[in-house]
């Protein structure tokens, strides 16, 4: 056991647990905020992005350890910025998500993205995309709901 | 499952008034279940809640899986009701026998069979409430009922005044239930077949959806199973001190399945788990291969099968044809590994058991689990979350038992969750199935007789398999899920025989979106593609000329083949593949755009789908289930295998279980055949016919003529 702190959605938190045990289940079981979502337990599937310092983070696969210090945000708060706005209100006008299990890891990968690249194109969407599955299979509509989503970063800015 | 049963035949209304002074209208289907829910009591329920704050919930026992039935069934109640749209909350419904599905006899959801089943009696359900209303306002204005009429959400009368439903609630419920119910015609409908936004969509976009692995409760435990990995196996002996001696694990105890260990949580529970030292019987499953099970499935194809549908003379007509052509069809097992990995919560007390979970059939839990338990169905509270995927996969209860046991065990609430890996080797798959064809073809090249003989385990009859209390059986001694798409042969051929023969490894087997038709309809479309070649003709006009007698089969292909541009040029390397078929009610046809790189990679640019579903509830809803049927049986053409080696599965996650990602997102593009026809399903219908025009595109673009998924080039 070990004494872990760090802050999670602006709030400062503190963990005693295991240290190799990783962050998604310090979120879910520890600090009982359960939107981040366990899919596969080795960092495949993207369902436990969350951000780390503002960067996508599998949290399935990151040892509590390693973010001591540092910044979590997750979906539940991710809405308070202005990407994360701008992704849930495209989301949203779009009807994305099906069963909604892997929308948290889609909407975290997708915020992380438009924060770093205002006009992500194709490729580049592909690329920061593509380690996020969706059995239901709501990719094109995640694609449209990016670009709409920058569009609409763009208008505000 | 398409178990058709007159249901206003069986249906009556209930009404009765809340204690808060609202309407409360459902329908009670007494003693009408297949199975022995008669042994819970009757007891009155609600589909509608109108309260004095005007707010009108719809009570839906249907689950949630992503397919938009919690906007489907509010639609249709919606529409009778003459309610504001914008005010309509959705609620799920406890387990009870009153929810139970019209078309299966208990609460389940499944077979694309929520919006068929329940399009008319939950129309009744809002039309009902319109009409006691409506009485209520006449009521209270002493006005003729026929001077007033309800529209969007208010009772309006001939003179203006207005009250709106909250008004009214109170007085609605002391209304007596109309004789006579009439529906609106489907010209009349302003909700039905238009465009609404999902109702679950805004808590899935921060968090705050609920679903069976969110669910919390005072002193929960979560526990970690280790089952056999060889299919049958059995606990011989364990040790438990290592895993004892691991932080925040509180008990390990041997359930059915298995040992499972009991820890303050998840991560825990797992090492826990892995350090276990358990001695497996590993049992007759111990050299199961799928080498050998192939090569039995082959053996067996050869040989005569009983016959689930004959019409002619097929063995002479194949005797003496001047033409013949045989192919051998193959698919493997397939795992459904939907995103939330099994999981379920139980409490179980001396006299209660209650349960918690993503569920697709609350109905037969409660059943199974009361057994499981030793208590009465109705001391069973099921409580149904929101599904992180179903595909068939959440209509079994192995997760609720091991849940039941391991909290009866421990006398804790238990979470018992699936690490990735033990879903995908968890069994409940798609079953593998070898299928030879043969057909005579006449001098035009029309089919003059086709034989089919499929070999595969059988879901509904699966000795191995704990469900025996749902009541499936054999007919005539075919499984008519082992069969579905084959004897449905569309094509015009005056002999035809369709003959099964049952070989039952010792894997489980279950549902997976489209049963039978995910492997049937890949076989005969990539068939009939294999016909029109021989005849020497175009594989879209084979089938057309052939489908005259099928208007609604024919109608969808041409409307895929036209929106796909069908014989329009394309870049170079592309080609385009087709297919069609009818399953749960609707008809889709698919075209596919593909082309094969020099090193054998398939790339899927563009699928285009027609379908013909009837008359329409929510024309987005349905595009969209469409294209995840098309995303989810490409998956499978593509990557999708379980295989056995020493009785064992191989794959275990993501990475050697792979599925598609953005990345190999082909376009896709959804037309509706404007239909006048009594609804059909659509959460599968869209599934049948992607593999097979994949696998007629790449024939076009390659010459190479695949049989057998998932897609090996080389």
């Amino acid at each position: 056991m070990t004494t872990v702190s760090f802050s999670v959605n602006g709030k400062n938190v503190r963990a005693d647990v295991a240290p190799d045990t990783p962050l998604l289940w310090v979120v879910r079981d520890t600090l009982g905020m359960t939107g981040t979502k366990f899919g596969c337990g080795e960092g495949v599937c993207g369902a436990c992005t969350v951000h780390v310092d503002g960067k996508p983070v599998r949290s399935c696969t990151t040892p509590v350890s390693a973010v001591a210090g540092k910044q979590i945000t997750t979906v539940e708060a991710v809405g308070a910025t202005a990407a994360g706005h701008a992704v849930q209100a495209a989301w949203l006008k779009h009807d994305v998500p099906q069963c909604g299990y892997c929308q948290s890891g889609q909407i975290m990968s997708a915020t992380a993205l438009l924060a770093k690249n205002k006009k992500p194109s194709d490729t580049e969407i592909d690329a920061a995309m593509s380690g996020n599955i969706c059995r239901c299979g709501t990719y094109n509509q995640i694609r449209a709901a990016i670009k709409d989503a920058a569009a609409s970063m763009h208008k505000e800015a | 499952m398409e178990t058709t049963i007159n249901t206003s035949r069986r249906n009556f209304l209930k009404t009765s008034a809340l204690a808060g002074g609202g309407l409360m209208i459902g329908f009670v289907i007494p003693g009408a279940s297949r199975f022995a829910q008669a042994a819970v009591d009757f007891k009155p329920n609600a589909f509608l809640r109108i309260t004095a704050d005007n707010q009108v919930t719809v009570i839906c026992g249907l689950s949630e899986m992503g397919q938009g039935v919690h906007t489907a069934i509010p639609m249709l109640i919606a529409e009778e009701l003459e309610a504001d749209w914008s005010k309509i909350k959705v609620e799920q419904s406890p387990a009870d026998p009153a929810f139970a599905n019209p078309f299966l006899g208990f609460q389940a959801t499944g077979g694309s069979s929520s919006v068929r089943a329940n399009w008319e009696p939950m129309r009744k359900a809002g039309a009902a409430a319109r009409e006691m209303l409506i009485a209520a306002a006449a009521d209270t204005w002493s006005a003729n009922k026929a001077d007033c009429h309800a529209e969007k959400g208010m009772v309006v009368h001939k003179s203006g005044k207005k009250l709106s439903y909250g008004q009214l609630a109170a007085k609605a419920a002391t209304q007596p239930l109309p004789a006579n119910i009439r529906l609106k015609e489907p010209k009349d409908f302003k909700i039905v077949g238009k465009g609404a936004k999902r109702l679950d969509t805004p808590p899935k976009l921060n968090g705050s959806a609920v679903f069976g692995m969110d669910v919390r409760l005072p002193g929960m435990l979560t526990a970690v199973v280790a089952r056999s990995p060889v299919a049958g196996g059995k606990v011989a002996s364990f040790n438990a001190d290592k895993a004892k001696a691991m932080p925040g694990v509180k008990h390990v105890v041997q359930i059915g399945s298995g040992v499972a260990v009991v820890a303050d949580g998840y991560w825990n529970a797992k090492k826990g788990r892995d350090a276990l030292e358990i001695k497996w019987d590993d049992g007759a499953a111990a050299s199961l291969s799928s080498e050998g099970i192939r090569n039995t499935f082959g053996d067996l194809v050869e040989k005569a099968g009983t016959v689930a549908l004959t019409q002619g003379d097929t063995n002479t007509a194949l005797a003496g044809a001047a033409k013949k052509l045989e192919a051998v069809y193959e698919v493997p097992y397939l795992a459904h590994a939907c995103m939330e990995p099994m999981n379920f919560t139980a409490s179980v007390k001396p006299d209660s058991v209650e349960l918690w979970g993503s569920t697709q059939s609350p109905g037969l839990l409660q059943l199974v689990l009361s057994q499981v338990a030793g208590v009465k169905p109705e001391q069973v509270k099921v409580t149904t979350t929101l599904l992180g995927g179903g595909f068939g996969r959440r209509f079994a209860f192995d997760f609720a038992i091991d849940a039941v046991l391991t909290s009866k065990a421990v006398g804790a609430p238990v979470h018992v969750v699936f690490p990735r890996e033990d879903d995908i080797k968890g069994h409940y798959y798609r079953p593998a199935s070898v299928a030879k064809f043969q057909a005579a073809l006449d001098a035009a090249g029309n089919p003059v007789a086709t034989r089919i003989h499929a070999v595969g385990s059988s879901i509904a009859d699966a000795g191995h398999m704990p469900y025996e209390a749902n009541g499936l059986k054999l007919l005539k001694g075919v499984d008519g899920f082992a069969v579905e798409g084959l004897t449905e042969w569309p094509y015009a051929t005056p002999n035809l025989q369709v003959e099964w023969t049952k070989n039952e490894p010792p894997i489980g087997v279950w549902f997976w979106r489209s049963v039978g038709h995910s492997q049937n309809i890949f076989f005969v479309e990539g068939f009939v593609d294999e016909m029109a070649v021989a005849a020497g003709k175009d594989p879209y006009e084979y089938r057309r000329a052939l489908l005259g007698q099928n208007p609604r089969y024919k109608g969808v292909l041409e409307l895929a083949a036209e929106k796909a541009g069908w014989g329009k040029p394309l870049p170079a390397g592309h080609a385009r593949g087709i297919a069609v078929a009818q399953s749960f009610g609707s008809y889709t046809a698919e075209v596919a755009e593909v082309s094969v790189g020099k090193d054998g990679k398939v790339k899927i640019h563009r699928m285009v789908c027609a379908v013909d579903c009837g008359l329409t509830v929510n024309p987005d809803i349905i595009k969209r289930q469409m294209e995840s049927s098309i995303v989810f049986g490409l998956s499978a053409a593509l990557f999708g295998e379980i295989t056995l080696k020493d009785g064992k599965v191989q794959q275990s996650n993501f990475h050697d279980y792979p599925v598609l990602r953005m990345n190999e997102m082909p376009k896709v593009e959804v037309h509706i055949v404007a239909s006048t026809e009594a609804p059909g399903g659509v959460g599968e219908p869209g599934l049948p016919p992607a593999a097979p025009a994949v696998v007629n595109a790449i024939y076009a673009a390659t010459g190479k003529r695949l049989r057998k998924l998932p897609l090996r080039m080389a």
